[in-house]
């Protein structure tokens, strides 16, 4: 076996000691009714074949385009420090520390993370991680129903589409109602939270909603009315679940300062690579008076029998190991790991590095939006943005499709990803970070303009766009 | 700091400088923010700390040197399979291919990644013995959820909507009835039978119309198989309710029994169990759940899909009316699933059922040696599985000395504790998993370490009720904590207890 200690006068001498002949005795217990059939698998692979075969795979993803792909995970700088932490066998080789006196160096880097978070967020208790962005916001919706003892939920249509398919299947689950609140469809706040349909339903009485649930900023990148959602919410006894993203926190107001009660997020962006989707951070928080509403580990500081500053996890009346079918969550293995490639991450920028991440996003967004403009590409809404916006482009799947024979990664084709969103039949939401190089975007612009110039003169001689890929 | 001594730290907030840390990315123009409303922009700036990176280095270093780890030395925590994790994992997860490929690419440059999802699939539903896999859900609680999701589609896919309850043994993790009331089901705890397993009648008495599933962790959280599980599984079925097997013990029985086969409908895999991804300090895992024919089309989607072709795609939004939607956003921990895969090839068959034969092999070595010593209560003293429970039970009524105690006293020796007080079935309970990746030298170290301190604590009591005494804290003010919480430093209330340094 690839790591097994044991020679084979090692296993003979553990068999004598039980009084075996056979390790298959250790096995008399199965019913000969339940034994199954032989594994049927490749035989054991040597690690310098193995590696081969990993590289090869690997290889044979794309990973050199020119992208301006979001919607919802970000490339971002990672210093080589963030990593190199990340390999010491001392944190990822330890478990949840349930030995505090032998886990201070997990603790400290949760309370740590908690401390960097809430003041990111302006929040005042943030749980150890959550599995990702998706399920932290879940958990903070079914929060606001344990809080107000009230079980419907009104969540705005620019939340991410997988984060809502993720609220559907939880409040099913739960029996809990959770309906959606739609866009503004023209005018100056055409694609962020319709205000005035928010108001209404938050208006019906008979049916008292619980919490109110909007991304800042949005799915489609533009930046939402929190204030005022969270005054509507507020009015109606209701609470706000801000989804929020936490590089942008850096430069947009955080959640604690338009009253959310309870902030959800991906803590992806912070220096976590983009690896297919996990494994990621799911951030969630919330207010004081809410403490014992939130599902998760929690860390708090306290001292040792010698007065020794400690950390121990804490308030464990609200899990699932003490409460059974009576916790506030099921959740038990979370993301500890990627909690502290947070820290690290916030740590080597500092704050000023971070602040200059997210600018530097917004400038490279607004270079982006220039340049796609010159080739007379434009932007489907008229709202303010920060680093991610979408633009109209005719035939959008087939010109995303071109483009990537091109070697330009041309975002998301936002009618596979919200074909039930009007409107946006003909768009792709495209996102630059501090990643983003003038090269690229010159790239984007200029193989965007050729395909739409293409597509105009084969649309001319009646072939389909794309018809070569 | 010395090369010696505990390695205490002060906050990364208290080593705050105004003005330190470096430039790691270029300056924005001036005016990259001038576009955006005012009444948007952050007014009081994140109160962060500015460290440089060599103290930053340090800090983090210093930190993880306070941990106990598989890296650092045995790790017995029982349930929790705390085995090696191979470092060729870690390579796999950080080839650019597979770390750098944004969730939301293309299925035409993801191929590389897709084929790995499949094949791991291919895989895990071999040693399931089931008929498909889901890689969606983040961890093992999560798949519980998953699969429970299923059981209620399921049933009301047939119009049978009056199964709410779920049979959990007693001895059963907490997460399996909290999963029942996440799922809207009430949960029926079923107490275990004298001999540690299932008490068949008692689950006969409590199936009925009304019944949903039972969750059943085989072996049970006690390292014990269940030799009943047919005769349950035949009850179950007959009663038109579906069975959910809790994979936390996969480790036992690779190649040994497969669920699928045996009848069970639905399982979940915690591949930072049985298939070495790392713990992490409490998380990221994977919680792949396999499930039967009935259970299929209920999967979460988006699923992989192999196209005739030999090239792979996920399903498209709305794909497949009758899935319960998704667990999570993107495709699933993908990177968690890299290490499992390269796991799962590099032992192969024969190797999976190796792991399976020397971890039960080291688990009854381990067993038979405290069995033998006459100071530890073994309450199951027949064969185990990849893990037993040990009790103190004795060595309280004689000494005092709990428990507690002697998991506190083995972190003097340079062990971790095992599981302790779990399952609550067991008074004074000490649930032990060596894993089959220690030496017999290691788990001989580790019996002479529990009889050494059981003798102790005839002799000295209180130097075993007051360990440990070479960590690099004592014991702590666990109520205080939970009565005054502190969960993030402020600098005023940081103050109250002084700094390390």
């Amino acid at each position: 076996m690839a790591y097994g200690p044991h020679t084979p006068a090692d296993r003979e001498q553990m068999l004598a000691a039980l009084g075996m002949d056979s390790v298959d005795d250790l096995f008399a217990d199965i019913p000969e009714r339940l034994r199954s059939s032989p594994l049927r698998l490749d035989p054991p692979e040597p690690e310098q074949l193995l590696m081969n075969r990993l590289a090869g795979l690997a290889g044979r993803n794309r990973v050199d385009l020119a992208s301006f792909l979001g919607a919802g995970a970000y490339r971002h700088f990672s210093p080589p420090l963030v990593d190199q932490i990340l390999l010491r066998g001392e944190w990822y080789t330890a478990y949840t520390p349930y030995q505090p006196e032998v886990s201070q160096g997990t603790l400290q880097s949760i309370y740590e993370y908690e401390s960097l978070i809430a003041e990111l967020l302006g929040l005042d208790v943030v749980s150890a991680s959550h599995y990702d962005g998706a399920a932290a916001t879940a958990e903070g919706a079914l929060m606001t129903c344990r809080a107000t003892q009230r079980g419907r939920v009104l969540v705005s249509r620019g939340v991410h589409p997988h984060y809502r398919d993720v609220l559907r299947t939880y409040f099913h689950g739960a029996g809990l109602h959770i309906e959606e609140i739609p866009l503004v469809g023209e005018g100056p706040t055409a694609g962020t939270t319709d205000l005035a349909e928010l108001e209404r339903r938050l208006g019906d009485t008979e049916h008292p909603v619980a919490g109110v649930v909007v991304a800042q900023p949005n799915f489609f990148g533009l930046l939402e009315p929190m204030a005022d959602a969270s005054n509507l919410a507020h009015a109606a006894g209701a609470q706000l679940v801000a989804v929020v993203e936490p590089v942008s926190l850096a430069v947009l107001a955080p959640p604690g300062a338009y009253g959310a009660d309870i902030a959800a997020g991906e803590g992806q962006a912070l220096g976590i690579p983009p690896q297919y989707g996990g494994p990621y951070l799911g951030i969630l928080a919330c207010t004081d008076p809410l403490v014992r509403q939130i599902p998760g580990r929690l860390v708090g500081m306290t001292t040792d029998v010698d007065g020794k500053r400690a950390y121990v996890m804490t308030l464990q009346a609200r899990e699932q190991h003490i409460r059974r079918e009576k916790a506030a969550s099921n959740i038990c293995t979370n993301q500890t790991l990627l909690a502290l490639a947070a820290s690290l991450w916030l740590a080597a920028l500092g704050p000023h590095g971070l602040r200059d991440v997210a600018a530097l996003g917004a400038a490279r967004a607004a270079e982006l939006e220039a340049a796609l403009a010159s080739v007379g590409v434009a932007r489907v809404h008229a709202g303010a943005y920060l680093n991610e916006f979408a633009v109209r482009v005719p035939d959008a799947a087939s010109v995303h499709n071109e483009l990537l024979g091109r070697g330009v990664l041309a975002g998301l084709v936002l009618a596979d990803a919200v074909p039930d969103e009007p409107g946006l039949a003909d768009a792709l939401l495209v996102c630059t970070t501090e990643v983003t190089t003038g090269d690229d975007i010159a790239t984007f612009a200029r193989e965007l303009g050729a395909v739409l110039a293409e597509s105009g003169a084969a649309a001319k001689a009646g072939q389909p766009v794309g018809a070569r890929a | 700091m010395s090369a010696s001594g505990p390695r205490l730290q002060p906050t990364l907030f208290e080593l705050s400088k105004t003005g330190r840390g470096g430039d790691k990315v270029p300056h924005p123009p001036r005016d990259a923010l001038d576009r955006l409303p005012p009444e948007q922009r952050r007014v009081q700036p994140a109160a962060l700390p500015e460290v440089n990176e060599p103290e930053a280095v340090r800090h983090f270093v210093n930190l993880s040197q306070l941990n106990h780890a598989v890296d650092t030395g045995f790790y017995p925590l029982g349930s929790c399979t705390m085995k090696w994790n191979p470092k060729v994992n870690e390579w796999a997860a950080r080839q650019p291919g597979f770390a750098q490929l944004h969730p939301m690419a293309p299925d035409a440059v993801a191929q590389g990644t897709l084929q790995l999802l499949w094949e791991l699939e291919q895989m895990l539903i071999e040693i399931s013995g089931m008929r498909a896999v889901t890689l969606q859900p983040a961890a093992g609680a999560h798949g519980e959820l998953t699969g429970i999701l299923m059981v209620r589609a399921y049933h009301a896919s047939r119009g049978d909507t009056g199964r709410t309850e779920v049979l959990v043994p007693d001895s059963a993790h907490g997460t399996n009835p909290a999963t029942a009331t996440m799922a809207g089901l009430r949960t029926v705890s079923i107490k275990a039978a004298a001999d540690g397993g299932i008490d068949l009648d008692a689950f006969q008495a409590a199936l009925g119309p009304q019944t949903a599933a039972i969750m059943i962790t085989n072996p049970s959280t006690m390292g014990l198989f269940e030799s009943r599980v047919g005769e349950l599984l035949d009850a179950v079925h007959a009663a038109g309710a579906l069975a959910y097997m809790d994979g936390a013990n996969l480790n036992a029985i690779l190649g040994r029994f497969k669920p699928g086969e045996a009848g069970f409908d639905v399982m979940h895999i915690n591949t930072h169990k049985t298939f070495s991804t790392p713990h992490g300090g409490g998380g990221p895992g994977a919680g792949p759940v396999a499930v039967g024919e009935k259970l299929e089309p209920f999967l979460p989607a988006p699923r992989v899909v192999r196209e005739d072709g030999g090239t792979f795609r996920l399903e498209r939004v709305g794909e497949r009316p009758t899935s319960i939607g998704r667990m999570r956003s993107f495709v699933g921990s993908t990177g968690v699933l890299v290490r499992a895969y390269a796991y799962l090839r590099t032992h192969g068959a024969s190797g999976l059922a190796e792991i399976t034969d020397d971890a039960v092999l080291a688990a009854n070595y381990l067993k038979d040696r405290l069995a033998d010593s006459g100071l530890y209560d073994i309450p199951f003293p027949g064969v185990c599985k990849h893990e037993f429970i040990a009790s103190a039970t004795s060595i309280k009524r004689k000494t005092g000395v709990r428990t507690l105690d002697i998991a506190k006293r083995l972190l003097d020796h340079g062990f971790h504790a095992p599981t302790v007080y779990f399952p609550l079935t067991v008074d004074e309970a000490m649930l032990i998993e060596p894993t089959e990746t220690e030496s017999v030298e290691t788990l001989d170290a580790f019996a002479d370490a529990l009889i050494a301190i059981a003798r102790e604590a005839e002799v000295d009591p209180e130097i075993v009720k007051t360990a440990p005494h070479t960590a690099p804290v004592r014991r702590l003010d666990e109520a205080g904590a939970a009565r005054n919480p502190n969960l993030r430093w402020r600098a005023a209330v940081g103050d109250w207890t002084p700094c390390p340094d």
